[in-house]
């Protein structure tokens, strides 16, 4: 356990050689300092998960940078079971990635500067997650947002990419404002930052009410909902969902890395991190799990008539967080978790998929592929793998998480544990009829391009397929570490959780328990099943239904109008008013006139007060004397 | 009458050192290498730092007080002896002066700022002050066919008349209320006597306030700072910015917290405006300087303004960040004034703003080290200085001055115009004409420690912060 901290410094080494060396000296080798580094924090992350297994716990403040009164700036790690299964996600799919990037990003002229950035956002994440305190985990936060920005902007030469990197950024600042705020309020209300006093303190003021805005607001769900602020943005949550389709503009193996396993679920890992104090606020739960319903329902409707390979990836992860704050919500923070955990393998597998197939044929739109089974037999079979683990089809990794999900939202306390396990169900449909829609117009039928595209479709390069295989296998099987018990199993995930986010009570018979996973299971082979009734045998169906319900595909083909609502209430109001007032008055008259009066009239004050030093020494000496006079005069006077 | 022996170990470094500095006076009689007697200073206060690890004590009835405080600023003495001598060794050749007196006067001062340091007595401070002044009126004039160096030599010495003037008044009043010129037994007696509002007491506070005003420089007693610092030899301003301010607050520290420790609130009304005016005009007038060694002058007028909100504070959390102050404080304006050093060759004074145009350009090395010690003067993290403003104003926060603290932050943010100038003229503006500079292995070494401890004390403040706590633990 000592060599730990290995595991977020091996990365952080990578990155300051690439970036040092890269252009000049490395080149294109320098995917070998990144791999290597991010393979070691595997192999330690692994030995760590063994020890933690063993009862192994970490608890310990590295460096105190500044130390006054409870105010402390410090690096400490936490290593417990939670942070052990984020270790593993992280640096199991940081590693196989970095090896993927090596064939997708082949020739690029960042190379260098893309696996230096993708070694920072690793070294990021890992911060976050080891952190044992609020504003080490505010600071990776920041770090992993920062290196996303630089990452979906990695081609800033393209408008569009540029564009969604400024996009996720900006939208993240809202979230991020609450969270920081949260921060605040953490601090004010408790002393200090650090985990263990402010979680072993929360009891305390289970009942404490605090005025905010005028109003007196329950101090912990206003702790929770600010905290979860953070979440939203983040996690790309309603409303604040808009950012990551189109972060699709970046890289391939960044959509996998970032935007799929890791920094989205980052919301996720705060709330179950965070778990003492949002169970104590019934409302701010209730609020987790309705948003996570809502996005998983509303991201799984927009997925099925997409038609860009990435977006609808994009659109299914959505639709997966959302499943598991519903997760949260409900209390069963551990479930959340294991979906974290098997959604990482089998999304990031699905995104480097799809790399694989863009690759191939050099475009995103679905309805330009088609039988391309042929031609790339190992991507099709591990997208296939992907897509069923996806789709929750019974003995794969998605499956069993989200079984728990579904069968603990049904019997959960909550007061809308009933609504959103409804919801849950019918997503449970939409998955698999999207994911499969896609495979059967990707990789079935005819090639619907030309004739010299066709001739150019090849399989990727073993570098790119062999990370596909060994990620398939973690699609694959992830999930049977937490085989519940009414399949035989023993439920060792959530066992193993069980220390840092205790164990909901779920209120249900057997009986009940074998109808809510029967139920999901048929609806989800439903989904499949109507995938191929409508993409394989009977291709003019979808067509008819589309101009039958032409009202509601126009909706949901434009996402639902949000972004063009935003664009019209937050966007074009902005820009006017920053064209018109701010620009206009405030930074001419106001801002200008402050910026540049200041300094003037300071430097004329500062013209006059430089004469008083005459240079004679009879000046000096009365300028004294006359300053002890005022200060007698003063204490006389007071 | 038998007399008995006092114990001398607590002031062994003292007798040491004038032993030392004595003997290297006359050593330079023989010697004919000056780089030499350069050499033997280092290896003097070298000996002393080594005996201050055993002088624990007080001795001569209490008069002489050794404890971790007066060990820390001692500290600080040697550590200021020790860069001043390394950037000299070049620099006095180029200026003519390569005399072996310079050394030993050197010493002397040091040696009364270290008696200054441990006076547990009204006489005893006189007698520390007046050995460090008079040989830092001679440093300052120590370039005798320069007009400029004798009116700072002469400026400085009546001036300090002044002060000292002001102090022994100050003592003399004290002696007739009180009775004692020890600084304990004048603490016992306003505490019997229940002096607090005496006026008679007032006024004496109100006189060392100004002697010690004067010292640290400063305002409205800082008139000689800008005249003296400008026209002595610069590695000179660069000792007398550190060691005598040092000294001062080392008194000033001592006789309030001591002998006045019970009338805080008095006092501290007394220092509030002197260390707003000091604040003020220090950072204001720094604004419109063309002559950077002016500019350095009110720059640390202006930190001895934040200091002083360690002192008003009146708390051992104040002293000790006063301490870790002044350390950090050594460091970072020797090594400003090392660069500015550099710059001087054959025939350049190279001391205008103006000469650090495109400095990076021509010399990247040189301008990357002012960088350094221009964003910790001005305080950003993760420099050295930034810690040390930090701590000071969060004693004062601490201790209910939340308003003060504004008004420092204010000035601070207005410092970093005049410090970032010369920032923006290293790396933004052409270079004029090819500056040479002028170095030596001594001044390379004295950079390197400085910038080292920069750098070092601002990402791992701890070890400077406890070590500063423990001194004034005692007190």
């Amino acid at each position: 356990m000592n060599n730990y901290l290995l595991i977020p410094s091996l990365p952080l080494a990578a990155f300051l050689i690439n970036i040092l060396l890269g252009r000049d000296f490395l080149k294109e080798k320098a995917h070998w300092t990144s791999i290597l580094a991010v393979a070691g924090s595997w192999v330690v992350a692994v030995m760590t998960l063994v020890d933690v297994y063993g009862g192994g716990r970490v608890n310990e403040d590295l460096y105190t940078w500044i130390s006054s009164g409870g105010f402390k700036v410090s690096v400490g790690f936490l290593i417990d079971p939670l942070t052990a299964v984020m270790l593993i996600v992280v640096t199991t799919c940081a590693t196989l990635i970095h090896i993927y990037a090596v064939g997708y990003m082949h020739g690029d002229k960042g190379y260098y500067r893309f696996f230096a950035y993708l070694s920072l956002f690793t070294f990021c994440m890992l911060m976050l997650v080891m952190a044992n305190n609020f504003l080490q985990l505010y600071f990776g936060w920041e770090g992993v947002g920062l290196c996303s920005y630089f990452l979906i902007g990695f081609w800033f030469d393209k408008k569009s990419a540029a564009d969604a990197g400024k996009k996720a950024f900006i939208v993240n600042r809202f979230g991020d404002f609450g969270f920081g705020l949260g921060v605040i309020m953490i601090f004010l209300t408790f002393g200090t930052l650090d985990y263990t006093p402010v979680f072993g303190q929360v009891g305390g003021f289970a009942l404490n009410t605090v005025n905010f805005l005028g109003y007196d607001v329950h101090l912990m769900t206003l702790i929770a909902l600010l905290l979860f602020c953070g979440s939203i943005g983040k996690s790309a949550q309603m409303p604040l969902h808009v950012w990551l389709p189109d972060a699709m503009e970046g890289p391939t193996p960044v959509s996998a890395l970032i935007h799929a396993a890791t920094m989205v679920t980052a919301g996720v890992f705060l709330v179950a991190r965070c778990n003492p104090i949002f169970s104590l606020s019934e409302t701010a739960l209730i609020v987790v799990a309705l948003i996570g319903a809502i996005t998983s329902l509303f991201a799984a409707t927009i997925a099925i008539v997409q038609n860009d390979i990435k977006r609808i990836i994009a659109y299914s992860t959505l639709s997966h967080l959302g499943l598991m704050f519903l997760a949260c919500g409900v209390g069963a923070y551990a479930a959340g978790i294991f979906h974290l955990y098997t959604h990482a393998f089998f999304k990031a597998l699905l995104f480097l998929a799809a790399g694989s197939v863009i690759h191939a044929v050099h475009t995103n739109d679905i309805q330009k592929m088609g039988g391309l089974r042929k031609y790339m037999p190992v991507t099709y079979a591990v997208f296939f793998l992907a897509a069923l683990s996806a789709g929750g089809v019974p003995g794969f990794a998605g499956f069993f998480s989200k079984d728990e999900i579904i069968w603990l939202a049904y019997a959960s306390h909550s007061p809308v544990g009933k609504f959103v396990w409804i919801i849950g169900t019918i997503v449970a449909f939409f998955t698999p009829f999207y994911s499969f829609r896609l495979i059967f117009l990707t990789f079935h039928g005819k090639f619907r391009g030309t004739h010299e595209e066709e001739h150019h479709l090849h399989e990727s390069p073993k570098v790119m397929t062999i990370p596909l295989m060994l990620l398939a296998i973690g699609a694959v099987a992830a999930g049977w570490v937490g085989i519940p018990h009414l399949l035989g199993g023993g439920a060792n995930f959530a066992e193993f959780l069980k220390p840092v986010v205790g164990h909901p009570e779920a209120h249900g018979t057997h009986a009940e328990e074998w109808a809510v996973m029967g139920i999901s299971v048929l609806i989800g082979f439903a989904g499949i099943g109507l995938a191929a009734l409508f993409y394989l045998y009977r291709p003019e169906l979808p067509v008819r239904v589309g101009q039958m319900f032409s009202g509601i595909y126009k909706v949901l083909y434009n996402k639902y109008y949000v972004d063009e609502l935003y664009s019209f209430i937050i966007v074009r109001p902005t820009i006017w008013i920053a064209k018109n007032i701010l620009i206009g008055i405030t930074d001419a008259r106001i801002i200008e006139a402050i910026v540049n009066g200041v300094p003037n009239a300071i430097g004329v004050f500062s013209q006059g007060l430089r004469r008083i030093q005459t240079g004679f020494l009879q000046h000096y000496a009365t300028i004294m004397a006359a300053g002890v006079l005022i200060i007698v005069a003063l204490m006389l006077l007071r | 009458m038998p007399i008995a022996m006092p114990d001398l170990r607590p002031v062994m470094p003292e007798i040491i050192m004038t032993v030392l500095a004595l003997s290297i006076l006359m050593a330079d009689l023989l010697i004919k290498r000056k780089e030499t007697v350069a050499f033997l200073s280092i290896i003097s206060v070298g000996v002393v730092a080594y005996a201050l690890a055993g002088s624990m004590g007080t001795t001569f009835n209490g008069m002489f007080v050794s404890d971790g405080y007066s060990m820390f600023f001692k500290l600080i003495f040697i550590l200021n002896v020790i860069l001043t001598v390394l950037i000299s060794v070049k620099y006095i050749v180029i200026e003519r002066v390569n005399f072996g007196e310079y050394y030993s006067l050197i010493l002397f001062s040091t040696l009364g700022m270290m008696i200054m340091a441990s006076a547990g007595d009204l006489i005893v401070l006189y007698l520390g002050l007046e050995l460090m002044a008079l040989s830092t009126y001679i440093l300052a004039g120590f370039i005798r066919y320069d007009i400029k160096s004798n009116e700072a030599a002469m400026k400085y010495f009546l001036l300090g008349a002044f002060a000292s003037a002001f102090l022994l008044y100050g003592t003399s009043m004290i002696y007739g209320l009180t009775g004692t010129t020890d600084l304990k037994a004048i603490s016992a007696y306003i505490v019997k006597n229940g002096l607090a509002s005496n006026p008679i007491l007032m006024l004496s506070m109100i006189l060392f306030a100004v002697a010690f005003s004067f010292k640290i420089a400063a305002v409205p007693f800082h008139m000689w700072a800008p005249d003296a610092y400008e026209g002595a030899p610069t590695s000179i301003t660069a000792f007398m910015s550190v060691g005598p301010k040092a000294a001062g607050f080392a008194v000033l520290g001592r006789v309030f917290m001591i002998a006045f420790g019970t009338v805080k609130i008095e006092w501290a009304g007394i220092l509030i405006p002197i260390a707003i005016l000091t604040m003020g005009v220090g950072n204001i007038v720094a604004l419109s300087q063309t002559n950077i060694k002016r500019m350095l002058a009110y720059s640390s007028i202006a930190h001895a303004g934040y200091m002083l909100l360690g002192i008003i504070a009146g708390t051992g959390e104040g002293m000790s960040s006063v301490l870790n102050y002044m350390l950090i404080y050594a460091f970072m304006n020797i090594g400003a004034f090392a660069v500015v050093i550099m710059l001087r060759s054959e025939g350049f004074k190279g001391d205008s703003i103006s000469d650090y145009e495109g400095l990076a350009k021509t010399h990247p090395m040189a301008a990357a080290l002012m960088l350094v010690f221009m964003f910790s003067l001005t305080g950003i993290p993760p420099t050295a200085g930034f810690m040390g403003k930090f701590y000071v104003f969060m004693s004062a926060i601490h201790a209910g001055y939340t308003w003060l603290v504004i008004i420092a932050v204010i000035f601070s943010a207005i410092s970093a115009y005049f410090y970032l100038r010369i920032v923006m003229y290293m790396y933004m503006k052409e270079p004029k004409e090819a500056v040479q500079l002028t170095t030596s292995p001594a001044i390379g070494l004295a950079l390197a420690i400085t910038v080292t401890a920069v750098l070092f004390i601002g990402i791992l403040p701890s070890i400077f912060v406890n070590f500063a706590r423990a001194a004034v633990a005692g007190f």
